[in-house]
């Protein structure tokens, strides 16, 4: 009797358990299939938009009209940032496939750029037709590609699941269609490295590749970079530096200093560049307590700081408080001239007014001795291609860098329209609006309410 | 036109200020401000103070958040311009003294409306809109600004101001931003020091502005394979205050990695291709690369 009911708890506990299991994975399988379904969603659509793109590129070299081909190369531009879109969906992100998406965004730049500009008085140069053709041959290459490894893909009911997976232990898959079809487009891709895509797209690139090189002073050692922490700080004795260098591919050559404070608690990590020993920035790491001194008086604090470590006159251009910090960015003021591309920022403690932070990167990259300014229009008629409805409260001039990355001297207009704050910049060589900045307001805490 | 109007706003201030203060209303300085200068970005105590005395003169229109926004800052143009003070738009001790000489605060009533995220019109009831008499009289009348509010609340015109607290957040990125991003720096490296989450969140950033990385925070964070605490959930940890500061430090431009747009843990860094790229420097125990 006991035997028999024991057989059957036990052949319920096996069914229930069997049971338990088939289902768990049924489940697992369900949710491991929807991701398939995502990915495979965004591969197709991959191929979708690279098919479409190659057809638009090819359409705009035959057209020969302005109201036909800024319209065309609009689509080429909306396409390159789908394509771009399809891409950040899919597991690529351990594969080298940056270049074709590189190679998207300055596709999408370049038509653009060609698509707003007037093509009536300014049509496309033969320069740039032979861009678009160029590009034409390297979407034909990147679309078949693409659609051998989507055919294949299709054929032996590849899963994207599986080269995510391969890709993650770095194991090699059985199948590796996929992820060679992808190492394939980024190749070709970088046989068209050297596409002219024009001065205003390069515009771009020529900001990735500045340096520090124009800095004047010699190479410091690593001694004469904690001596300069030293006197920057005014620093006891007692704090441990540690000195690093960067890595030789470091764009900017830097010591990284480690200043550990026992009296504060603290730790000061700072960047000095090795040519002239200039700090690139400053961050104090310690225990703020409750805000007991005001934005005002932290900002005297912080001008302060910059009289003491900048040769340069500094104005200051935003100011926030977070709670118990201060963050205060100023830029260069050259001849009463804003020069916004040389901006540091500094953070301040509003416990007891201490330096938290210094930020001068851009100030270094940007910062040149001896600027010629031109101002040809005079404010006056800057003013007149503001908007009318736009009321103009204070006036400026300055220096801003524009869409392209140009450095435009401007009057900068600082107003108001309907509730909101905006400054507007007017190029002063030939009165173009050349940005239209809106001032954000706070932001109400939504989960607080 | 509008300057025209603001100014006979201010006669009328100017004339019930006077009845103001033969009816006795002085004894509003008590509650007046800490004697702190406020200037734009400010947040705390004192910019409520100062949102909720220009709107009750009518001067300031938004919503009173705590936070010296620009539309204080006009606000409080104005009120200098039209009290003959120096305009500089910073809440000094002479600013202040006028401002709590000519309008009434009643801190209690409007924290609590902060506490409770209440609705409410107009603080002091009347916009300065309604210039007939017996709007001065209602004004100088109204002893506690909760009168003034029933009253407001049967005017159409009046539109209800909410008092709601208010972040400063960086240009250009949201509050949920600022947690998403600290919510992947906590997952990413919360056993770093200090110095390598900055460093985490100024690669985000740093690939939100690059070329080939999608162009938002969450399409960055979210790219599939990306980032590992994204693909073991660790992202969905609750974030210290430590992450929230780091985030708030790289939005705020600080980066500590020279630029870069990948790091890895050389210790657990499962792809061969990864130590192909150039390597920039070492933070705690980050290698960070181009």
């Amino acid at each position: 009797m006991i035997r028999t009911i024991l057989i059957v708890l036990l052949f319920v506990a096996v069914a229930g358990t069997g049971y338990w299991g088939y289902s768990e994975h049924q489940e697992k399988n369900a949710v491991l299939l929807q991701a398939e379904n995502n990915y495979q969603r965004a591969f197709h659509d991959l191929n979708f938009h690279m098919d479409s793109l190659h057809d638009k590129i090819g359409e705009t070299i035959a057209m020969n009209t302005r109201n036909q081909l800024s319209p065309a190369l609009a689509q080429v531009w909306r396409l390159t940032s789908e394509a771009h879109n399809d891409v950040g969906q899919l597991p690529l992100a351990l594969l080298p496939f940056n270049k074709t998406e590189e190679f998207l965004t300055k596709m999408g730049e370049f038509s653009y750029r060609a698509a707003v500009r007037d093509l009536d008085k300014n049509p496309l140069s033969d320069k740039e037709y032979n861009t678009l053709k160029e590009l034409y041959a390297n979407s034909t290459e990147i679309q078949n590609e693409l659609r051998k490894t989507e055919s294949l893909a299709q054929k032996n009911n590849l899963r994207w699941m599986d080269v995510e997976m391969a890709l993650a232990t770095n194991k090699q898959p059985e199948d590796n269609t996929i992820i060679d079809g992808f190492k394939t487009v980024d190749k070709s891709v970088e046989g068209y490295s050297d596409v002219d895509f024009g001065t205003e797209v390069s515009n771009m690139e020529k900001m990735k590749d500045r340096d520090l090189s124009q800095l004047k002073g010699k190479k410091i050692t690593k001694e004469e970079a904690k001596k300069i922490a030293i006197d920057f700080f005014q620093l006891k004795k007692n704090v441990k530096i540690t000195v690093e260098s960067t890595g030789k591919d470091a764009k900017y050559d830097a010591y990284s200093l480690t200043l550990y404070n026992p009296d504060t608690k603290g730790t000061t990590y700072m960047d000095l560049t090795k040519k002239g020993g200039y700090p690139l920035y400053v961050l104090y790491d310690r225990n703020v307590g409750k805000a007991k001194i005001s934005l005002n008086e932290a900002m005297l604090q912080a001008e302060d700081f910059l009289k003491k470590h900048m040769e340069s006159k500094m104005e200051m251009v935003t100011s926030d408080q977070y709670d118990n910090i201060g963050v205060f960015t100023y830029a260069r003021l050259d001849n009463g001239v804003r020069i916004y591309p040389e901006t540091v920022s500094v953070k301040v403690a509003l416990d007891n007014g201490d330096i938290m932070g210094y930020e001068g990167t851009d100030f270094l990259l940007a910062h040149v001795d001896k600027r010629t300014p031109t101002f040809k229009i005079s404010e006056q008629e800057a003013r007149k291609n503001l908007n009318p409805k736009f009321q103009v409260k204070e006036t400026s001039k300055a220096l801003i860098r524009n869409d392209i990355n140009e450095e435009v001297y401007c009057y900068e207009f600082l107003g108001i329209l309907g509730n909101d704050t905006f400054r507007v910049f007017i190029n002063a060589e030939n009165g173009n609006e050349e940005e239209v900045r809106k001032l954000k307001e706070a932001e109400p805490s939504y989960n607080d309410i | 036109m509008k300057r025209n109007s603001a100014y006979i706003k201010g006669a009328f201030f100017a004339i019930a200020l006077c009845f103001g203060l033969l009816a006795g209303f002085g004894q509003n300085n008590a509650q007046a401000f800490s004697n702190q200068v406020v200037q734009v970005g400010a947040t705390g105590e004192d910019v409520v103070e100062l949102q909720s005395r220009l709107q009750y003169l009518g001067f300031y229109t938004g919503n009173i958040d705590g936070v010296f926004g620009w539309r204080t800052y006009w606000a409080l143009r104005n009120f200098q311009y039209e009290f003959g003070l120096p305009i500089d738009g910073l809440a000094g001790g002479t600013t202040k003294n006028k401002l709590a000489k000519a309008s009434k605060y009643d801190k209690a009533w409007v924290n609590r409306q902060i506490d409770t995220g209440k609705k409410f019109s107009y603080y002091g009831g009347e916009k300065r809109s309604a210039k007939s008499g017996a709007a001065k009289g209602g004004t100088a009348k109204s002893g506690t600004p909760k009168a003034g509010t029933a009253k407001g609340a049967g005017k159409p015109k009046a539109k209800p101001a909410q008092v709601k607290p208010a972040k400063n957040i960086p240009n250009g990125y949201s509050q949920n931003d600022v947690n998403l991003m600290a919510n992947a720096v906590y997952g990413e490296a919360r056993g770093e020091p200090y110095i390598g989450q900055v460093a985490v969140a100024a690669v985000i950033i740093n690939r939100v502005n690059s070329a080939s990385f999608p162009n938002t925070v969450s399409g960055v964070i979210f790219e599939p394979g990306a980032f590992t605490a994204v693909a073991d959930g660790q992202i969905y940890l609750t974030p210290n205050a430590q992450a929230k500061k780091a985030v708030l430090d790289a939005l705020n431009g600080w980066d500590p990695t020279g630029e870069a747009e990948y790091y890895f843990n050389p210790d657990t860094a499962t792809s061969g291709w990864i130590w192909t790229r150039p390597q920039i420097k070492k933070i705690g125990k980050h290698i960070f690369c181009n």
